[in-house]
């Protein structure tokens, strides 16, 4: 895999400029298919996320991002294929996978038995690590969570619950980190200083891999997406490329009269009485323009569209390749 | 070995939160069978040369309650785990399949031994003696309580819904303990009903822990034993075979 400069320093991800052949993927999935069913939820499946990266794996509902997730954690067995993270099998080397290995679920569960800081011991304790204190003070204090530490689960908000679920993926100092869809339901300043913490884990070395349906948060945040559809991957490419493939820029008109014959080969659709062009830069927008003033069509609202991730997500989830 | 000391520690905690119900409340039941069976059987006269009535049905009692406590430790803590979903915090840790069962396993049998010792307390005025094999009584008391300790397991792994749970308890468990020669000696009953009890492993955990207390007994507590071990290892490796292949667990 070849990251591409820009976006990969953009959040110092120091691991994936320079990987030695020796070192694993921090998740290698392989041909991996999952029925439930008549449903199939996965479709041969394959890619890797290399150490250090900032990756997201998008889509729309039950495309199946959660079920990938679940398989990389061991709870849904793959029918076929493998993973791996860090370079162990998620079945038959358990124990070193799961050690490498936070995820936050999609879910929100906790024990209403315990309080925040037995619910983080307790985690802390089943991966071994008894006396962590320290870390789960960090944790505590880093997510916002310092004066709840002694509050019952079942007392805290939704919010608060969620942030919980975040140290209890991180209690272990996994090296590839899993969130899915960790700001659902969250406030605006949480999933800031959310992101914001994660980033630092990113740039102090951990790879994260995320699902969210805030296109415009993965657009900022990851350097390397994957996007699903009914469990076939549509998509794998960089952040920039992704973008950069679809920067045909399109332009919406609203004319006095039709649009001259000339024209329409680069007319991409009609709406609601404006024509959509396509570009090939907006120095081609000039020569439409000249058309259209020798021809006497007044131009009464001119629009040039952005390309976002957001604009890409949608086409490609209709079909269009981009 | 870490990662099961901790589960071990929160299943036990998880119990003894609330030990006045998983705990006093169960002893109070087997006092309230001692009163009402005492008083009613009174006039029964000995059940073995030398051994009240009311004597012979403290063991029975106590037995009887470890036996279902132990089965309730397991099978609601699991059932609970899966229904608010929490089990998840469960399945990612590096935990083996044996660190798993053993933890839910232990803190079964120490509910059981825990609520055993609290009715062999609160009955033992009602003539109990001293133990006349301490190593056999404990031996079955034990067993005995990993014996329900293991289905529990089992039968919190397969039940998804609270009233599967129920229905396994009164339907298998209730009849099971009951049925079992806790409030009669086998031997007076008809000969169909003799053999079938002969068939109930929890006859054999109590009939072997009774033996411990007065050394008579139904049978001979060394074949008891191997009953109630057979028993143990088979329901022990359901348990484990199950965990390991993720049986209603990971999908
Ligand atoms: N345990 C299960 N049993 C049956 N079907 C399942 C199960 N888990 C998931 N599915 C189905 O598999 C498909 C993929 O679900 P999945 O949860 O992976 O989607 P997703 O991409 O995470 O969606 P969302 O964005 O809504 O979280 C869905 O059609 C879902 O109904
Ligand atoms: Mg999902």
């Amino acid at each position: 895999m070849q990251l591409t400069g820009g976006a990969v320093s953009r959040y110092n991800c120091r691991f994936s400029l320079n990987t030695p052949a020796t070192m694993p993927s921090a998740i290698s999935i392989q041909a991996v298919s999952k029925r439930f069913g008549q449903l199939q939820a996965l479709d041969a499946i394959s890619f890797n996320v290399e150490q250090g990266e900032f990756f997201a794996l998008l889509g729309p509902n039950g495309a199946g991002k959660t079920t990938l997730i679940t398989t990389m954690a061991g709870l849904t067995r793959a029918d076929s294929g493998s993973v791996r993270i860090m370079g162990n099998d998620v079945v038959t080397q358990f124990r070193e996978a799961r050690r490498s290995l936070g995820v936050v679920p999609q879910e929100l569960v906790f024990d209403p038995f315990l309080t925040v800081r037995e619910t983080l011991r307790f985690q802390s304790g089943y991966f071994g690590l008894p006396r962590n204190d320290v870390w789960i003070d960090e944790l505590l204090h880093k997510l916002g969570l310092a004066d709840k530490a002694d509050a019952n689960m079942r007392a805290l908000s939704g919010g608060m619950k969620r942030r919980v679920m975040v140290a209890q993926a991180l209690v272990h100092r996994p090296p590839v980190i899993v969130l899915d869809e960790p700001t659902a339901g969250v406030d605006v300043e949480l999933r800031q200083s959310l992101w914001e913490f994660v980033r630092e884990l990113n740039a102090a070395g951990h790879t994260i891999i995320l699902t969210t349906h805030y296109l415009e948060e993965a657009e900022t945040l990851c350097s390397r997406i994957a996007m699903l559809k009914n469990g076939r991957l549509i998509a794998l490419d960089n952040m920039d490329k992704l973008l950069a493939h679809s920067a045909r820029r399109e332009v919406a008109l609203k004319l006095s009269a039709a649009l001259p014959a000339e024209l329409e080969a680069l007319r991409l659709r009609q709406e609601e009485g404006r024509h959509i062009l396509q570009l090939q830069d907006l120095g081609q927008l000039e020569n439409v323009l000249s058309i259209l003033r020798h021809r006497n069509i007044t131009v009464r609202e001119l629009n040039v569209i952005e390309t976002d991730l957001e604009s890409v997500f949608v086409k490609m989830m209709n079909g269009v390749t981009v | 070995m870490q990662g099961f000391l901790t589960l071990l520690k929160k299943e036990l905690v998880r119990f003894w939160k609330v030990s006045f119900q998983t705990v006093a409340a169960p002893v109070l039941t087997a006092l309230m069978y001692q009163l009402i069976f005492a008083h009613v059987m009174n006039s029964h006269g000995q059940v073995y040369p030398g051994v009240s009535y009311t004597a012979f049905l403290i063991p029975g009692l106590a037995m009887m309650s470890m036996a279902q406590n132990a089965f309730a430790n397991s099978s609601s803590s699991l059932i609970q785990s899966k229904i608010t979903g929490n089990i998840v915090f469960l399945l990612l840790p590096p935990l083996t399949a044996t660190e798993f069962f053993g933890a839910y396993l232990i803190a079964s049998i120490v509910r059981g031994l825990a609520v055993g010792a609290g009715v062999l307390l609160v009955t033992a005025g009602f003539g109990l003696p001293l133990p006349a094999h301490p190593l056999w009584m404990l031996t079955f008391a034990f067993l005995g309580s990993g014996v329900l300790g293991a289905l529990g397991v089992i039968a919190g792994i397969w039940a998804e819904k609270f009233d599967q749970l129920a229905a396994f308890q009164n339907f298998l468990i209730m009849p099971l303990t009951f049925l079992s020669g806790v409030f009669y000696s086998i031997n007076g009953l008809p000969p169909f009903w003799r053999e079938a009890s002969h068939l109930n492993p929890v006859f054999y955990m109590i009939d072997g822990f009774r033996y411990g207390f007065f050394g008579q007994a139904d049978v001979h507590p060394a074949l008891a034993c191997a009953v109630v071990a057979a028993s143990f290892l088979l329901l022990s490796s359901l348990a484990l075979w199950l965990i390991k292949n993720g049986y209603k667990l990971r999908h």
